[in-house]
């Protein structure tokens, strides 16, 4: 079964690169640029894992983690922060929020994608 | 019994014993004859009685002769060398008993000399070691002081109630850099002996760097000092350190006990500001590349690994790169022309225990919303770094949110430590919160009852770099709010002996040791005059009738306190009174036109005046007739003069209640001032402080020594009842 990833970032510079990568690896791929709109695609294209950003416009990516890892019919859902914010301090946060990855830009394009294979291995 | 009575009885035993064995013997003889015999006998004493009776009479004299020499050689003499006696003891010391009289009264005169030669000499050598003392607390004075102003750092000296009671010229020249416009003209008004401290610094930041300071006291710490760093209502940045002032621990082995502390303040303004722009720079180059980097990155990832892309979509790939490289180029540009605007500050930060933050903000939390509180596991030896103030605000801020929304019981406290960052959390079970919550409150401005801090949570967060957010722990039920800081190297502190050395007392220009014994800043009534901190003012006017449109043209003021008129704290300010001023008036006050025009107005006067005046008590002369001018404002300005107001006048009336005039010159002349520069403001308010300081101890003559006595007595006096 193909499995469903939803990417949730503001920037379409970004968007673009990550929509066409996660689409050549086979992934069905939906995409949001809002927290808000987050929500309602994580409802409408129940996901198997989201890309979130961590800077966006209405919802921040920590409270759209916190939001979805509350909802507990949504236990398996996997969520990785992708963010420019590299500090330790914010990397905990958003682990202890329970983003199952957290990784930092720039990353490598390859590294994320084997991320993303493992968690939905 | 004096000596008089006892000559007289002498000379009474002195006849018996003359007269009494002759009489006696007779009255025997007598006795013993038959009647012939006794006719015989009777006949013998009418002839030989005269003879013996003569005798008698020449014995009786020649005896009392001699007691009378011997009184007066014997008793006289020596009641007249015990006054001499007295007399080197007291009066002068230098007067000697001349030896006089028999050879033993000499002796005993000569030893007596002997004895007041030798007392002499020990009170010379007494008197030759109290002048050396006081010659070298005088040099040390004088060294301290010089040290004082050459120093480039300001220093305040405040007792616990934060009196000022030393202060040197950087920390006057500093606080008159910080007050805005009108407070100027009075050569830093808020800084004087005597004066709050709180007018310039916060007074909970001081009273938590004190509380900082007990503690590490308590520990023993080697560095018992605590510093921070506040803005002034100005918005200058200042640095401060203070170190406390102990008392002397005495023989025992008693606590020491801080009587007081050394502030050094730095304004560290400009420093500061460039510091925060090049790590403005700096951050808005990392962060902000980060996210174009990933994007670059990316895009040129899809271009090199797929080759065969079709035309359509690597032009949009390349569009990225061509964006983003513009987009950086343009961030560089920016940030190097630019930076750091509108960027808010970030905060340099203190080490401290970790334990010690959360100890002191549960008791801030138990005292301020009564809210009980625990500890659970607290890493004893872990140190952050932090604004401990700010953050113990945070801490309380949530506590009462919390509190108010929750109705939570009961808080708990959590010190943990992973890696490099320090966790502090609030347990609270029961209610959750929903996580929007906590993304309300994170930029609401943090207020706990009357306290409102410009920050917020967030801002505390991001000057200790670090975060906060909410978890809960669904197995136990509870849930809570956890602050990640960074964690500080643990300093190694020695217990050791580098505690400061308790300051000796002396009083050169900036200083008043003796104030460490004046105790809280409000105003008492029943204070000694002696004890009481004066604003001795006086104002020159357009003319006599405040109700009738006359305005004050001038104010002039000086301190007094402990008996000393501190003509370094003064005010002496012009005041344009916008209508013109009456010619008749001009040869009095010397004032012009010219003069007062452009002068600041009324109302940006008054304020100055009144901080200078807060918490003192206001001496003018004849002030019924100033207050009025001053009670007149009242409503336009919203600023009340209610402190007590002694009258130089009045207790002039009650001093010397039958002389003629009360003028402040005839009394000046009277208690022997100087008058010079009359007529101007601060002139008259110089030779009015003079005049009063010289009331002081002629009032406590009369029994007057407190602030209460002296206004009651002034009101009792006839020209307490003359009205303007």
């Amino acid at each position: 079964m193909t499995k469903k990833i939803l990417i949730v970032d503001d920037e379409p510079n970004i968007v673009l690169s990550l929509e066409f990568m996660m689409k050549k690896e086979g992934f069905a791929v939906a995409v949001a640029a809002d927290g808000d709109a987050a929500l309602e695609q994580v409802a409408a294209f129940a996901p198997d894992l989201v890309l979130l950003d961590v800077m966006m416009p209405k919802k921040s990516g920590y409270e759209v983690c916190q939001l979805l890892r509350a909802d507990p019919a949504r236990a398996g859902l996997k969520i990785v922060m992708l963010t420019a914010k590299g500090r330790e301090t914010e990397v905990a946060k958003g682990i202890a929020l329970g983003a199952d990855a957290y990784v930092t830009k720039p990353f490598s394009t390859k590294d994320l994608v084997a991320q993303v294979k493992l968690l939905l291995a | 019994m004096n000596a008089k009575i006892r000559f007289i009885l002498a000379v009474g035993v002195l006849v018996l014993l003359m007269t009494g064995p002759f009489g006696l013997t007779a009255a025997i003889v007598y006795a013993d004859l038959d009647a012939a015999g006794r006719a015989a006998f009777m006949a013998d004493m009418d002839r030989w009685l005269p003879i013996g009776g003569l005798m008698t009479v020449v014995g009786l004299f020649l005896g009392l002769q001699l007691l009378r020499a011997l009184f007066k050689q014997y008793v006289q003499g020596l009641m007249a060398m015990a006054e001499t006696l007295r007399l080197m003891l007291g009066a002068n010391r230098n007067f000697r008993v001349a030896p006089e009289g028999p050879p033993e009264v000499q002796e005993l005169a000569r030893a007596a000399n002997d004895l007041a030669q030798q007392r002499d000499a020990l009170l010379d050598d007494v008197e030759a070691r109290i002048a050396q003392a006081n010659a070298s607390v005088e040099e040390e004075k004088n060294r301290l002081a010089a040290l004082m102003s050459e120093l480039a750092l300001g220093v305040v000296v405040c007792n616990l109630d934060g009196r000022i009671l030393l202060y040197n010229n950087r920390a006057r020249l500093q606080f008159k850099a910080l007050a805005q416009g009108p407070s100027a003209m009075s050569g830093g008004a808020l800084i004087g002996l005597g004066r709050s401290i709180f007018s310039m610094l916060e007074r909970a930041q001081i009273t938590h760097a004190l509380e900082n300071i007990r503690q590490r006291l308590e520990k023993g710490s080697a560095e018992p000092v605590a510093n921070f760093i506040t803005t002034t209502r100005a918005g200058q940045l200042l640095r401060a350190q203070m170190a406390p002032v102990l008392s002397n621990p005495g023989e025992a082995a008693e606590e020491a006990r801080i009587t007081g502390y050394v502030l050094t303040i730095e304004n560290i303004t400009k420093s500061f500001e460039r510091e925060a722009q090049r790590d403005q720079a700096l951050q808005s180059l990392t962060d902000g590349s980060r996210s174009s980097l990933g994007n670059l990155r990316a895009a040129v990832e899809m271009l090199r690994d797929n080759p065969d892309m079709e035309g359509e979509l690597r032009e949009r790939f390349v569009g990225i790169i061509d964006d983003e490289t513009a987009r950086m180029s343009a961030r560089l540009q920016q940030t190097t022309s630019e930076f750091a605007d509108s960027l808010k500050t970030r905060w340099p930060l203190e080490d401290v225990l970790g334990m010690d933050v959360i100890a002191a903000a549960q008791r801030r939390i138990e005292d301020k919303l009564r809210l009980a509180t625990k500890s659970e596991t607290l890493d004893d030896g872990l140190w952050i770094r932090a604004d401990s103030f700010a953050l113990i605000q945070a801490i309380t801020f949530l506590a009462s949110r919390l509190q108010d929304h929750y109705d939570i019981r009961e808080l708990r406290f959590r010190l943990l430590a992973e890696g490099q960052m320090a966790f502090i959390d609030l347990i609270w079970s029961g209610t959750t919160v929903s996580s929007e919550t906590l993304y309300t409150w994170e930029l609401e401005a943090m207020s706990v009852g009357g306290d409102t801090s410009p920050l917020t949570l967030r801002d505390v967060a991001q000057r200790h770099g670090g975060e906060i957010w909410y978890q809960r722990e669904k197995a136990a039920h509870r849930a809570f709010f956890r602050f990640v800081l960074p964690v500080a190297a643990t300093p190694v502190t020695q217990p050791g002996e580098a505690r400061p050395v308790p300051h000796g007392e002396s009083r050169p220009e900036y200083y008043d040791f003796n104030l460490f014994n004046f105790s809280d800043t409000r105003i008492d009534l029943d204070r000694k005059l002696t004890e009481v901190a004066y604003s001795v003012f006086d104002t020159e006017t357009t003319g006599l009738e405040p109700s009738a449109g006359d305005e004050i043209i001038q104010i002039g003021a000086v301190r007094a306190i402990n008996g000393r008129l501190l003509r370094q704290e003064v005010i002496d300010q012009l005041i344009d009174p916008r209508i013109p001023l009456k010619p008749e008036g001009i040869p009095i006050h010397g004032i012009t036109e010219d003069m007062v025009r452009g002068q600041p107005t009324i109302d940006v006067v008054l304020p100055v005046f009144h901080e200078f005046c807060a918490d003192t008590v206001l001496v003018a002369h004849n002030a019924a007739f100033d207050m009025r001018f001053l009670q007149l404002k009242e409503e336009s300005t919203g600023l009340k003069f209610d402190q007590p107001v002694l009258d130089t006048l009045l207790l002039s009336a009650v001093i010397h209640p039958n002389q003629e005039s009360h003028k402040l010159e005839a009394i000046a002349a009277r208690l022997g001032i100087n008058v010079i520069g009359r007529h101007t403001a601060l002139g008259d308010a110089f030779v009015t402080g003079e005049v009063f300081l010289k009331m002081i101890p002629l009032l406590a003559e009369m029994g007057i020594h407190t602030l209460r006595q002296a206004l009651e007595a002034a009101e009792k006096t006839y020209y307490a009842r003359v009205k303007y």
